[in-house]
């Protein structure tokens, strides 16, 4: 590549940043929604070719949406669902931004999730406003630390934290395992692991049983929005946020900048390993109120997925996040009253990647809609 | 080793000084050794107390050999002498130099103190487990060996998961429709199919490689989980697939310990073996596979040297997504006969890290797969053995073993130099 052509680059990158151009807003806005259609468009196909009537389709998706967006109740089932991939998603993206692959979200999540269980049997008498906090604390710095142990390795060894991250979550799965068979976390009287339950004291609460007392959306939604604007301040309008992007974006630059790499790293996947356990800790001190083998039920894999459809930028996520917790709500209603199996649902949420990480593809598909592609994408 | 004629005594200033980092990790493993001479000294041989006995054959072998009686405590106190010795030999001058070796016999013959100081005053079949190591190795080796083959030629492939679950479900499915023979075609088929899907989405449509694996694991995750809860709850025939029994080869089979372990397996062991052995062939001894490295090192060279590199990632994927597809067959028609949801549990990033651990070569990922399946059936035959050691602790050991290693203690494994970039040709 010519020092011409770079420059010519340069100044097209920096014309576009100051006014976004069609490209742009295809690539936000039309490419996601193409995505989304012919996911579910496919996902009607798989149907079929399971031999699933045409009614019983449309009455699936029928469901889908009443079971994610058409009542009261379906709203607050799908942000219950959107909170843990939402701030487990952030925790993703923020890896994201600074060049780290953390696969690890399931296994912090379940770490944290534990602290947190523990901590909300072990102190009664405890005031609401003092353990509740707490509980989450400890959520969050257990995931931070077990996430730090992987970013420690990359920085001091240069090991893959890819690697890291997944012996992290296999050790994960079999230390809740042993942990909820010791004697002290084991619900009284029960053979299975099981834990004890949650003190009222550490619940989340819910908040909209005034409206309705059977609506689950609890506290953890307002928490999730609030780790939003912080990712979104700490990225955008702080000094560490700036040094996480410019590592991310050219590591030898920010080297070269003076920034301390290997600092960074730690601190981005302690960041990203607090973010996780705060999911656990929501999973368990608002959803389950107790933990059992697998409790984190693949959301940590899940928000990996949310992160890249959020482009990891926070409010991406949150969005994201939304519409996979609506993809889940919707999947359970579908279930009940379709009898489509709420596997579906898995198969239309990797749709939706596949098609959102390939905007070539999208446009090798619809050629329509889109100005024609003049020439590939600079890399 | 070679022909060079040892001189210790010429190292220029630069050689010692790069050397530092190998000096430090020789003392590491040193500290690493003696921390293992300790435990074992102070866990294993105190502990242990009368004989312990190993069954090397099954009575009715035409070959017996006697069982294998070692006394506990004696051999366990040896075992720790030779630990602290290893480890103090890593301090001395020259050290640094053994520090694979040492690091990789002392941690050997760990394990050996802790399988006595386990059966100690017990039986425990030795060729049984050993042979349980095999079979455990074989979808993790081929996990392993479907992640070199695509790294070789720069493609991260994180889908060895979902393409060996592909194998599993095709093989139960179409095996059970066609047979097995049938059932195991359709699954090197179809994960020939996800290699090229995988393929595409990378090379053609330049999609971020982990994305598009991760992509793929959670649409054969989805797809699978769906027909096996949509369809197979009322249509059983569809998955109950035959399962390959073991052949045994004539005269090797009847040797002992290594008839049972190595040539009285079914049909995925060998293939396996034979599939590491090929590939070692393909990818160092022939012009098509130096052609795949060079694509996996600088695809600008070579595509200058007028080497098709999209052409040869595509196949090379695409054979992996075939190995990876024999491997899944494993799961169904090499054990069960029936698929279950994510009845893989892992075992593709399992093979991945065998891939890293074994230095992106197809031998070492089969060494460090034999490691994991070892540590698999160990974990399965001491819980019947009933040691103090939760079950739990030793189902991690091989993964916080990776880690150790991974970490660096072994030294810093190298990937291929464009390994997870897409290339675009100017």
């Amino acid at each position: 590549m010519s020092e011409q052509e770079t420059e010519a680059g340069l100044a097209e990158s920096l014309l576009r940043r100051a006014a976004p151009d069609r490209a742009e807003f295809e690539d936000l806005v039309i490419v996601p929604i193409f995505a989304v259609v012919v996911a579910l468009v496919l996902g009607a196909l798989t149907m079929l070719a399971t031999n699933v009537d045409l009614p019983t389709i449309g009455k699936s998706y029928l469901a889908l949406v009443q079971g994610s967006v058409g009542s009261l109740n379906a709203l607050s089932e799908t942000l219950t669902a959107a909170a843990p991939l939402t701030l487990a998603g952030l925790g993703i993206a923020l890896g994201f931004r600074a060049g780290l692959f953390n696969i690890g979200a399931e296994g912090q999540l379940l770490v944290g999730g534990m602290a947190a269980v523990i901590t909300g049997f072990s102190f009664p008498g405890l005031p609401m406003a003092i353990h509740l906090p707490l509980a989450l604390l400890a959520g969050a710095v257990a995931g931070g630390l077990y996430a730090g142990i992987a970013g420690w390795l990359r920085a001091a060894t240069g090991a893959h934290e890819v690697i890291l991250t997944i012996m992290l979550n296999l050790i994960a799965f079999r230390l809740v395992d042993y942990m909820l068979r010791l004697p002290w976390v084991q619900r009284e009287g029960r053979a299975d692991p099981i834990s004890r339950s949650v003190l009222t004291s550490a619940e989340l609460p819910r908040i909209f049983t005034w409206l309705d007392p059977n609506l689950r959306l609890h506290l953890g939604i307002v928490l999730t929005l609030a780790a939003v604007l912080l990712v979104h301040w700490v990225l955008f309008r702080t000094k560490l946020g700036f040094e996480f992007r410019a590592s991310g974006a050219g590591p030898d630059a920010a080297r070269y900048a003076g920034m301390r790499a290997g600092l960074l790293i730690v601190i981005v996947m302690a960041f990203a390993g607090a973010l996780a356990g705060l999911a656990g800790a929501n999973q368990v001190l608002g959803v389950l109120g107790r933990a059992t083998p697998g409790f984190s039920s693949g959301i940590g894999f899940d928000a990996i997925a949310v992160a890249l459809l959020g482009r990891s930028h926070p409010w991406g996520v949150l969005a994201a996040g939304l519409l996979f917790g609506a993809l889940e709500a919707g999947g359970r209603q579908m279930q009940v009253s379709a009898g489509v199996s709420l596997d579906l649902i898995g198969i239309i949420q990797a749709l939706i990647i596949a098609f959102i990480a390939a905007p070539l593809l999208v446009r090798a598909i619809f050629p329509w809609g889109f100005r024609r592609a003049a020439k590939a994408p600079k890399e | 080793m070679t022909a060079m004629p040892d001189t210790p005594d010429t190292p220029a200033r630069p050689a010692r000084r790069l050397d530092t980092a190998k000096l430090r990790q020789a003392r590491v493993a040193g500290w690493v050794l003696m921390g293992l001479a300790v435990m074992v000294a102070l866990v294993f041989a105190r502990d242990s107390a009368g004989t312990a006995v190993f069954r090397l054959s099954r009575p009715n072998d035409p070959l017996a050999l006697p069982d294998l009686v070692v006394a506990a405590a004696p051999y366990n106190y040896f075992a720790a002498a030779l630990l602290a010795f290893l480890g103090a030999r890593q301090f001395m001058r020259g050290g640094m130099r053994w520090t694979s070796l040492s690091l990789g016999l002392g941690l050997f013959i760990a394990v050996t103190a802790f399988l006595v100081w386990a059966t100690a005053g017990k039986a425990f079949s030795l060729t049984g487990m050993l042979q349980a190591t095999v079979v455990r190795a074989v979808p993790i080796a081929l996990g392993g060996l479907a992640g070199v083959l695509s790294e070789r030629v720069a493609v991260v492939n994180i889908a060895i998961e979902g393409m060996l679950l592909a194998g599993a479900f095709t093989g139960a499915l179409i095996g059970s429709l066609l047979g097995g023979w049938g059932g195991l075609a359709a699954a090197v088929a179809m994960g020939g199919v996800f290699g090229f899907i995988l393929a595409a989405l990378v090379v053609t449509y330049r999609v971020d490689q982990i994305i598009a694996g991760v992509v793929i694991n959670l649409f054969v995750l989805g797809v699978t989980s769906y027909v096996s809860s949509q369809v197979y709850q009322e249509h059983r025939f569809l998955n109950n697939a035959p399962v390959f029994a073991p052949v045994k080869i004539p005269l090797l089979g009847d040797l002992p310990v290594i008839g049972p372990v190595l040539f009285n397996q079914n049909l995925f062991v060998y293939g396996a073996m034979v599939m590491v052995a090929v590939a070692t062939y393909y990818l160092f001894h022939t012009r098509y596979g130096l052609r795949a490295r060079a694509v996996g090192e600088h695809p600008r060279a070579a595509d200058t040297l007028g080497i098709n590199v999209y052409r040869t990632r595509y196949i090379n994927v695409t054979i992996a997504g075939m190995v990876a597809g024999f491997g899944g067959a494993w799961f169904t028609l090499g054990s069960v006969g029936r698929f279950d949801e994510n009845m893989t549990g892992g075992r593709g990033y399992i093979g991945l890290a065998a891939m890293i651990f074994g230095r992106w070569h197809p031998v070492g990922a089969l060494a460090a797969a034999l490691v994991f399946g070892f540590a698999d059936s160990l974990q399965q035959k001491l819980a019947l053995l009933q040691t103090p050691i939760p079950s739990e602790f030793l189902a991690m050991a091989p993964y916080i073993a990776t880690i150790v290693l991974v970490a660096g203690l072994v030294g810093r494994a190298r990937p291929p130099a464009a390994d997870g970039q897409p290339y675009i040709k100017e």
